[in-house]
């Protein structure tokens, strides 16, 4: 092991406080109000950016809890965006069971690519994510006829909510809807990293082979960490298809696999701020900067991701919380 | 028979032609991940600027194929050493997970400086004339350039195998794998050995890059696109062994070429399935140790 992987042996009472509630879970839903009355015209973006909050927490889950170097996560994502696209155009436009479906179609792929990426360690277990996405963007590429190949799907309808509310051009519903998925998905991320099965996928990361000598399933807990990550990316994949009403082989591509993860990593891992934190101020930024130019954009990401691990490895969440003890 | 005698030879030819190039570009990344346990993703990348160095000198400093070969490998070589002494002692300290990150923003920076320079299209390197055509007879025919690859990439890998096996500096880098500290202690300078086969490593995948464009067609995103076979190989060969990279990359190779051309229709999956088997059966590789 590399000797900077090591830290003071830790606070269990802290351990288990740090990740409860506290008054500053509010500040995302006082941003989320005030964006809604502040910044009207831009609730597509501020749409996208809970899609993308939502789609970090999911890889936080796996990658700052349970220490999985997932570089494929978009295979999760890419999974709920088709399942949710293929049930309203198959099957119905109701957009509750929908989401439900993409949530499952998620989990689903979660379940069973989890064992293949997880049995193994170190750079195997990249270049399996890695495979994965790039199977399953395969194969939404070549299965034209339920998949629609390069074009994807499009040309369906999302019925209003609750009978109600409709989809409209500003995005006020998508907005709130994809603002309700975000609180369902933060309260359940809060449960399941603060359970006991959330305290062993935190104790796996640190060391699996104690864990093991301890008489944890490592496999099995990682692979569920696995689906329920999977959930929850589906979710993101389900809001994004479902609010756009479109879905594209890029919900597959390294592309968004590497942005989830430049997220993160700005932000900070482990702590699920660090995912709200990283996801908005990056969509933010990416917003402006790769309509400018898509190539420098990537040129400041790489070096922003170099200099973030080697002077700010916690991300911005870790530097400040430096800063303030 | 003879005809599918032949044409099973032609797509052999063009599987080990293939596996050659995978083998060279992934060569150096095995080492290094064998011998510094660095998660190195932007190996790959070295092999794009070699690719694209070459055909930067063949078209506009008007070098002939070979000179471009050797100058711009030689530059690549020239970029492994710095970037060594400089960047890496960073990515060397970081977690597993730092590394990966810092790799991967290395090849953001490359993807987004290859664009500047050559442009999004696809490109490949023009073939000198004496590599052009086939050879025939009856109903075999046999590419000049797969053969030049084949060869020359053998020949490669025969230096390299000498080099580690029979030379002081081959017994050093042996030295200093096993046992970094007690090779330190009798003297031997671990640092500058990693440093040389770490700069090295870049050269192979700079050739493998540059003679490999027919193959491997050159493209911004190439560093990220070929890095999944380019791992595959290192799985299913295992971390560190030469020998299982060279199997490795001729079974993944001649499997993926075959599979391309009898079942069309699952063709890109067949070699994904190959090596989803292969880490089931032996996750720590085909051809590992131990």
């Amino acid at each position: 092991m590399t000797g900077s992987r090591e830290q003071s042996p830790p606070d269990i009472r802290m351990s288990f406080a740090r990740h409860n509630l506290s008054w500053l879970d509010l500040a995302p839903w006082v941003v989320i109000v005030g964006a809604y009355f502040m910044a009207d015209g831009y609730l597509p973006l501020g749409t996208q950016i809970i899609i993308m909050i939502i789609f970090a927490l999911s890889l936080d889950l796996i990658l700052g809890y349970g220490g999985v170097e997932s570089l494929g996560h978009a295979a999760l994502f890419g999974a709920g965006s088709y399942a949710a696209g293929l049930f309203a155009l198959r099957i119905s436009s109701d957009p509750i069971s929908g989401i439900l479906v993409a949530g499952l179609a998620g989990m689903l792929t979660g379940l069973i690519t989890g064992p293949l990426i997880l049995r193994v360690r170190g750079i195997t277990l990249v270049m399996m994510s890695l495979a994965v996405a790039t199977v399953m963007l395969e194969l939404a590429n070549s299965w034209r006829s339920v998949t629609g190949g390069a074009d994807g799907l499009y040309g369906f309808t999302i019925a209003p909510l609750f009978g109600r509310f409709d989809f409209d051009l500003f995005g006020r519903t998508g907005y709130w809807y994809s603002a309700a998925v975000f609180a369902v998905v933060f309260i359940l991320c809060k449960i399941v990293v603060n359970s006991p099965f959330g305290l062993t996928i935190r104790g796996i990361r640190e060391n699996p082979v104690r864990m093991r000598l301890l008489g944890i399933p490592v496999l099995r807990r990682l692979v569920m960490m696995y689906a329920i990550s999977g959930f929850c990316a589906g979710l993101a994949g389900g809001l994004s298809a479902q609010v756009t009403q479109l879905v594209g082989l890029d919900s597959f591509s390294f592309v968004l696999s590497g942005n989830v993860l430049v997220m993160l990593i700005l932000g900070g891992t482990g702590s699920l701020n660090g995912a709200i934190i990283g996801a908005t101020i990056f969509v933010l930024i990416a917003d402006r900067a790769a309509a400018i130019s898509p190539f420098h954009w990537l040129f400041a990401l790489g070096i922003a991701l170099i200099l973030t691990v080697r002077f700010a490895p916690g991300g911005l969440v870790g530097f400040f919380q430096r800063r303030g003890s | 028979m003879l005809r599918f005698i032949a044409t099973n030879t032609s797509l052999l030819v063009d599987g080990i032609s293939y596996g050659m190039v995978l083998f060279l570009i992934s060569v150096g990344l095995t080492i290094t991940l064998g011998v510094m346990r660095v998660a190195n993703l932007a190996h790959c990348g070295f092999a794009m600027v070699g690719g694209y160095t070459a055909m930067a000198l063949m078209t506009r400093a008007d070098l002939s194929f070979v000179q471009a070969l050797v100058v711009a490998t030689a530059l690549v070589v020239l970029l492994g050493f710095v970037l060594e002494r400089t960047l890496y002692r960073w990515i060397y300290t970081a977690s597993q997970l730092g590394q990966i990150l810092m790799t991967i923003g290395l090849v953001f920076i490359m993807v987004a400086s290859v664009n500047l320079l050559f442009g999004s299209s696809t490109q490949a390197l023009a073939i000198p004339g004496w590599l052009t055509g086939t050879w025939e007879h009856d109903a075999f025919t046999l590419s000049r350039y797969r053969a030049f690859i084949i060869l020359f990439s053998l020949a490669l890998g025969l230096v390299l195998w000498i080099v580690l096996e029979y030379t002081v500096f081959g017994a050093q880098l042996r030295a200093s794998v096993d046992n970094p500290n007690i090779a330190r202690c009798i003297g031997i300078n671990v640092p500058r050995v990693f440093a040389i086969t770490f700069a090295a490593g870049c050269g192979l995948a700079a050739v493998g890059g540059i003679i490999g464009t027919q193959l491997l067609p050159l493209e911004p995103y190439y560093a990220l696109r070929f890095l999944v076979p380019v791992l595959m190989v290192i799985a299913v060969g295992g971390l560190g062994s030469l020998q299982g990279s060279l199997c490795a990359a001729l079974l993944l190779g001649i499997i993926d070429t075959f599979g391309r051309y009898y079942i069309p229709t699952a063709g890109a999956f067949i070699i994904y399935i190959t090596v989803v088997a292969a880490l089931l059966v032996r996750p720590q590789g085909l051809f590992a140790r131990g």
